[in-house]
């Protein structure tokens, strides 16, 4: 047998082309050519520790990378070839999929954003090649959803306005002002929030129980860039948990800062994260778990199992984790039970589970929803079987901070709503928890300019107050919106499906 | 006490090699099935060895070519060019 060529191995590979490319410039000093990565009080001796454990370099991600998207456009190819929007469980799955395209894919050109800023703000390379890496990934997300759902665009209402209504829907607010808070933060900061609070120990719970839940609905289209992205995200991650350990080794002045950042962090995704909950408690017609245990799974094993991993620096568990473990049973009911009564103000549609979706829901989460829950979703049904179905008539109070309507309650008590008060020069600011009120009293200044929408839309800065003016202000049809039976999406489906059931079917319009 | 480290791969037959090198490899690994997806747990540390999956496949394998079926993980990393490590400290 021939003897091979001498190849270079991962370590000597990932070196040359990482601090290998890298130089120091002598024009201009180091600081003036990355000005942004010392203000926040983080203190790095040696930017050379920072070590990516996958040693990816950019030969290898063009290679993966290529034969990811080769993969994932054959089968989108496929999706639209063969009407796969046919071959979903249920017609009212593709809410779940609208709330994606509409709450999460506009996340991933943020995110692209962000860490297109990170490649070039920190003065180390390897973090440096990770975060041109990352920020690569989020245009592949943001453009591969985009693609998927542009077939389902094709049928269904709610997927055509997404880049507007992003800017302008009221619930939109919730994941926009997320991003947003960390783009404004620095470097560090929006390392820490995306890359580990929300990549690491969040967003298993998004791309895993959830795109698994597509799959088990039939929507091959969201399965597949679904695991393609979080393909991805598995970098993303790695990439997050090494700078946090990274700057805990640097320097014992870093600890302090770094664990409130994880307070806040958390937290603002832990809320962002009960719409997933929501999605995969309600949206999906076949159940795969519920929020409760994937919470239990994700969080209460995989996510302490990381922070007694941690531990050894000093890090504590985010501030609040308790309250978040206590609102398992609750927070998804919650979320849709306000959803339900808002969706007239949406480009989505509710509806009250069936008999058998409620007594999977009961056996799931047991007497508190048998006692709180159910009661108001049967006295809903009975409400639309009599005609009238039941919509709000006023707009939410949301939160100053997470922005999600104050529906929640207080951790120990299910019954009584959670509104926390905090006055800044004059003016008081409404918080949903105590999670959310610390955000506000560390940084009041930032919060208190947030742009809050239902003080917009009374202010008659959006369209004007009334239901109808804003809704055309948000280019959204009537039909878009509200109740999914009898819905314009509903009776296409059901069309379907008395077409799929005659042996010489006819082709469903397109 | 929490202690799994984990992988997550597609189910897919890219991936069988790789799931079925990893519970010759680690005893004390759980493999859960769920649709399009398997996550296998492992308590404190999961090591998966090219040698086995080379085995498994009966021909060459490049330990980065998991990117390809890699859904998730939790863990600190290891990573040569002959085994990719998941492993908790404490």
């Amino acid at each position: 047998m021939a003897e091979k060529p001498k190849r270079l191995n991962l370590n000597q590979k990932y070196q040359l082309m990482t601090r290998g490319l890298d130089w120091e410039t002598t024009y201009q000093s180091m600081d003036e050519v990355f000005p942004y990565d010392r203000y926040e009080g983080i203190k790095i001796k040696d930017w050379d520790k920072w070590q990516d454990p996958f040693r990816l370099t950019m030969d290898a991600y063009w290679k993966y990378q290529a034969e990811k998207e080769r993969k994932l456009y054959a089968i989108l190819d496929s999706v639209a070839q063969n009407n796969s929007q046919l071959n979903i469980s249920d017609g009212r799955y593709m809410n779940a999929v609208k709330i994606w395209m509409q709450g999460v894919t506009p996340l991933e050109y943020a995110a692209f954003r962000g860490f297109a800023m990170l490649g070039r703000g920190f003065r180390g390379a390897g973090a440096r090649v990770a975060c041109q890496f990352q920020s690569i990934d989020e245009m592949r997300h943001y453009q591969t959803q985009v693609h998927a759902f542009s077939h389902y665009n094709k049928y269904f209402n709610g997927f055509n306005q997404y880049s507007r209504i992003r800017d302008r829907a009221w619930y939109l607010s919730i994941p926009k002002s997320y991003f947003e808070d960390a783009v404004s933060a620095g470097p560090f900061e929006l390392i820490t929030a995306i890359s580990f609070s929300f990549e690491y120990v969040l967003t298993n719970l998004l791309f895993m129980p959830f795109v698994s839940g597509a799959a088990y609905n039939g929507d091959m289209a969201t399965t597949t860039f679904g695991f393609s992205a979080q393909s991805d995200e598995s970098r993303h991650m790695t990439l997050g948990l090494e700078i946090i350990k990274f700057m805990l080794e640097q320097h014992e002045d870093n600890l302090p800062i770094v664990q409130e950042w994880l307070d806040k962090w958390f937290w603002r995704g832990y809320r962002l994260l009960g719409l997933v909950g929501t999605m995969m408690d309600y949206m999906l017609p076949k159940k795969v778990m519920s929020w409760r245990q994937a919470w239990e799974i994700y969080w209460e094993d995989n996510g302490m199992a990381l922070f007694n991993d941690l531990a050894r620096y000093g890090l504590r568990p985010p501030k609040h984790h308790e309250a978040a473990t206590k609102e398992k049973y609750r927070i998804t009911h919650e979320f849709w039970s306000t959803i339900y009564q808002f969706s007239h103000a949406t480009a989505l549609y509710t509806w009250i589970p069936t008999t058998e979706e409620l007594d999977w829901l009961s056996a799931e989460y047991g007497e508190l929803f048998d006692t709180v829950y159910r009661p108001r979703y049967e006295y809903w049904q009975e409400l639309h079987e009599k005609g009238e179905r039941f919509f709000q008539k006023r707009l939410p109070v949301v939160c100053n901070v997470c922005q999600i309507p104050i529906f929640h309650t207080m951790p120990d008590d299910p019954l009584m709503n959670c509104c926390l008060v905090s006055e800044y020069k004059g003016t008081k600011h409404q918080m949903c928890s105590q999670g959310c009120l610390d955000i506000f009293n560390r940084e009041p200044e930032k919060y208190c300019q947030a742009y809050i929408p239902p003080q917009q839309i009374y202010q008659g800065n959006c369209g004007g107050a009334s239901l109808e003016d804003y809704r055309k202000w948000l280019h959204i049809k009537d039909e878009e919106t509200g109740e999914y039976y009898g819905s314009e999406d509903h009776v296409m489906w059901e069309q379907w499906q008395a077409q799929a059931a005659k042996p010489t079917g006819v082709a469903p319009a397109s | 006490m929490a202690e799994n480290v984990f992988i997550a791969l597609q189910n897919n037959p890219d991936a069988q090699p790789i799931i079925e090198a990893i519970v010759d490899d680690n005893p004390g690994a759980v493999v859960n099935d769920s649709p399009g997806m398997v996550k296998i747990d492992c308590p404190k540390r999961l090591v998966i060895k090219r040698v086995t999956v080379e085995e498994k496949i009966g021909g060459e394998f490049n330990l980065q070519d998991i990117h390809l079926t890699l859904i998730s993980l939790s863990g600190n990393i290891e990573e040569d060019d002959d085994e990719f490590v998941l492993h908790w400290n404490f």
